[in-house]
């Protein structure tokens, strides 16, 4: 069982890597090198300030564009070019592929994140001179972010798992826009009356929770994270994760494959 | 003991978006293979013959009815590793080259570390792709990719192999070469079940066939006692370049090809066309009974079928 996960996960990772999906990094690359030049030249005494706000906004943006767009394809590309059918007709189970798809984009999206946090760090370097102790919680900040990436490539497999890639692009893109707003919604409910308040209250739960997961401007100012969240974040992020991939291997045990 | 059963084997889609309406694409389907034999399902498109294959591969699920591979249920693991399947106009992971995607397959089958590498090679140079086993599949023809389709079949030795028009797409040399293949498969025991429109192809290469039209099974048998159905006719061949006048009456049809006649007799008139051209004095070539062809039956089949749907209708 571990090796099949293990075999579709790492051909998902080498279908990334070698449809030039890292090839964002130079993007990347160029987007800090750019900031930390100019940043340089145009702000006295934020340098650190940009330089990490930038740094891990632009990981996120880049991560999530990755996540929603190839987790929307990982299935129903799949179905569409009939590679799906020569891989279970083997004795691999649908919940073995849904899972190993799942585990391959995780890790492409891994393996990017920490190439870009080493350009980050590089940047910082660069306008810094010296890096400070307070810069580990860049590295929470960073870890955030893969949570929120784990969260938005189930959500992607979830939404492929049964409808066609465009419609997966929007509901998975939605999910993305209305859960960076999770606390908002959160407060709209307490405030809400009746009927409002209920579906409002059920919405905040079921969309993902990524606002409380987002500590890129607290991290950019060196405020420390606490212990508390980052546990309750993480088992949070792991739990909800497992829950739409569960709804994804239900729903794709079902499906005929037309 | 049969390698495949098939029995009551349905499915009925539902299609449209608000008001479903029930579409079928297999009436109840019951079907026996014999282990070690190549069985051909016969039909035109649409005859449901890749919703078969798909119900026996566990893509798509029954309405009704069950199917047995090796005496096993379909979907149940055990059985799927020793089965192996050729989807129709193949597609496959166009970043991966030849032999890394057989070692994904070989992998995914539960074929050990030090037997894949060995099986590759085999494979590879059996469907004549060695050179190109370092090749990325984006750069593989049609045809290649056809046998790159088939090697992933047989790349972990199955014991039965489902093929889905394992021939289309692909040039004469080609077709020889999956024949070939596939009665290769057949000597070494393997049973072999696959679909096709191409009847020449079923006609040289299957012990039994199914004709399916419109989702209905509508006959199974060998192939020689489907076309054994002698037409009461002989076909006698001579060397010459006239047909005699004594032999003009006795024949339904003739035909004269250089120094070469070809006539269609009655079988109650063979012997006296027999005496009408020994008077004449030539030498006769041979002398067989007419026996349906495998198309003439399919068509036939067909024929009857849709004259009983629209009677139905």
């Amino acid at each position: 069982m571990r090796t099949r996960i293990a075999c579709i996960a790492s051909n998902t990772f080498r279908e990334a890597v070698r449809d030039r999906v890292l090839y964002n990094l130079i993007a990347f690359a160029l987007l800090m090198s750019g900031a930390a030049v100019l940043v340089g030249q145009i702000s006295i005494g934020i340098e650190r300030l940009v330089v990490v706000n930038l740094g891990l906004s632009a990981i996120s943006l880049f991560g999530i564009v990755i996540a929603i767009f190839i987790g929307i394809g990982l299935v129903s590309k799949e179905i569409e070019k009939r590679t799906l059918y020569t891989v279970l007709s083997r004795p691999v189970g649908r919940w073995e592929f849904i899972v190993g798809k799942f585990f391959g984009l995780a890790g492409t999206l891994v393996v990017n994140t920490g190439l870009m946090a080493i350009g980050v760090f590089a940047a910082l370097l660069y306008v810094s001179r010296a890096l400070e102790p307070a810069e580990v919680w860049i590295l929470v900040g960073l870890y955030f972010i893969i949570l929120q990436f784990l969260m938005i490539t189930a959500i992607a497999l979830f939404f492929s798992s049964f409808s066609s890639p465009l419609l997966s692009a929007v509901f998975a893109f939605s999910s993305f826009v209305i859960g960076s707003f999770a606390e908002d919604l959160h407060g709209f409910a307490d405030t809400a009356q009746g009927a409002s308040r209920w579906l409002a209250t059920a919405a905040a739960y079921l969309v993902p929770n990524f606002s409380s997961l987002n500590v890129i401007t607290s991290v950019a100012h060196q405020q420390p994270v606490t212990r508390q969240l980052i546990v309750s974040n993480s088992l949070y992020a792991l739990v909800y994760t497992g829950m739409v991939l569960c709804g994804a291997v239900l729903i794709f045990e079902r499906r005929n494959l037309k | 003991m049969a390698a495949i059963e098939i029995v009551g084997l349905e499915k009925t889609y539902h299609v449209g978006f608000w008001r479903k309406r029930p579409k079928c694409a297999l009436r109840p389907l019951d079907l026996n293979v014999e282990a070690g034999e190549i069985f051909g399902l016969l039909g035109p498109n649409g005859a449901g013959k890749t919703t078969t294959l798909k119900l026996l591969m566990g893509l798509v699920f029954p309405t009704a009815g069950s199917a047995r591979i090796l005496g096993v249920e379909i979907n149940h693991p055990g059985m799927k590793a020793q089965i192996g399947f050729l989807p129709e106009q193949p597609y496959f992971y166009d970043h991966l080259t030849a032999c890394e995607l057989l070692d994904y397959y070989a992998l995914l089958s539960g074929v050990g570390a030090k037997e894949r590498r060995r099986k590759i090679d085999e494979v590879l140079a059996r469907v004549g792709l060695r050179d190109a086993s370092g090749l990325q599949l984006r750069k593989f023809s049609k045809g290649m990719l056809q046998r790159v389709g088939i090697a992933q079949a047989i790349v972990h030795d199955p014991r039965v192999l489902f093929f889905d028009e394992p021939m289309s797409g692909l040039d004469p040399i080609g077709r020889r070469e999956v024949r070939d293949l596939m009665e290769e498969l057949k000597q070494q025991g393997k049973t072999v079940f696959f679909s096709t429109h191409i009847l020449s192809d079923a006609e040289t290469l299957c012990d039994r066939v199914a004709i399916l039209h419109l989702g209905e099974l509508r006959g199974v048998g060998a192939v020689a006692d489907l076309t054994s159905s002698v037409e009461g006719k002989v076909e006698i061949i001579w060397h010459g370049s006239s047909i005699p006048a004594s032999l003009k009456p006795l024949t339904s049809e003739c035909h004269l090809t250089g120094d070469t006649v070809r006539a269609i007799v009655r079988e109650a008139n063979q012997d006296a066309a027999i005496d009408a051209l020994r008077e004449q004095g030539v030498r006769i070539l041979s002398l067989t009974p007419v026996r349906t062809s495998l198309e003439e039956y399919f068509v036939r089949k067909l024929k009857l079928s849709e004259t009983a749907a629209g009677v139905g209708l």
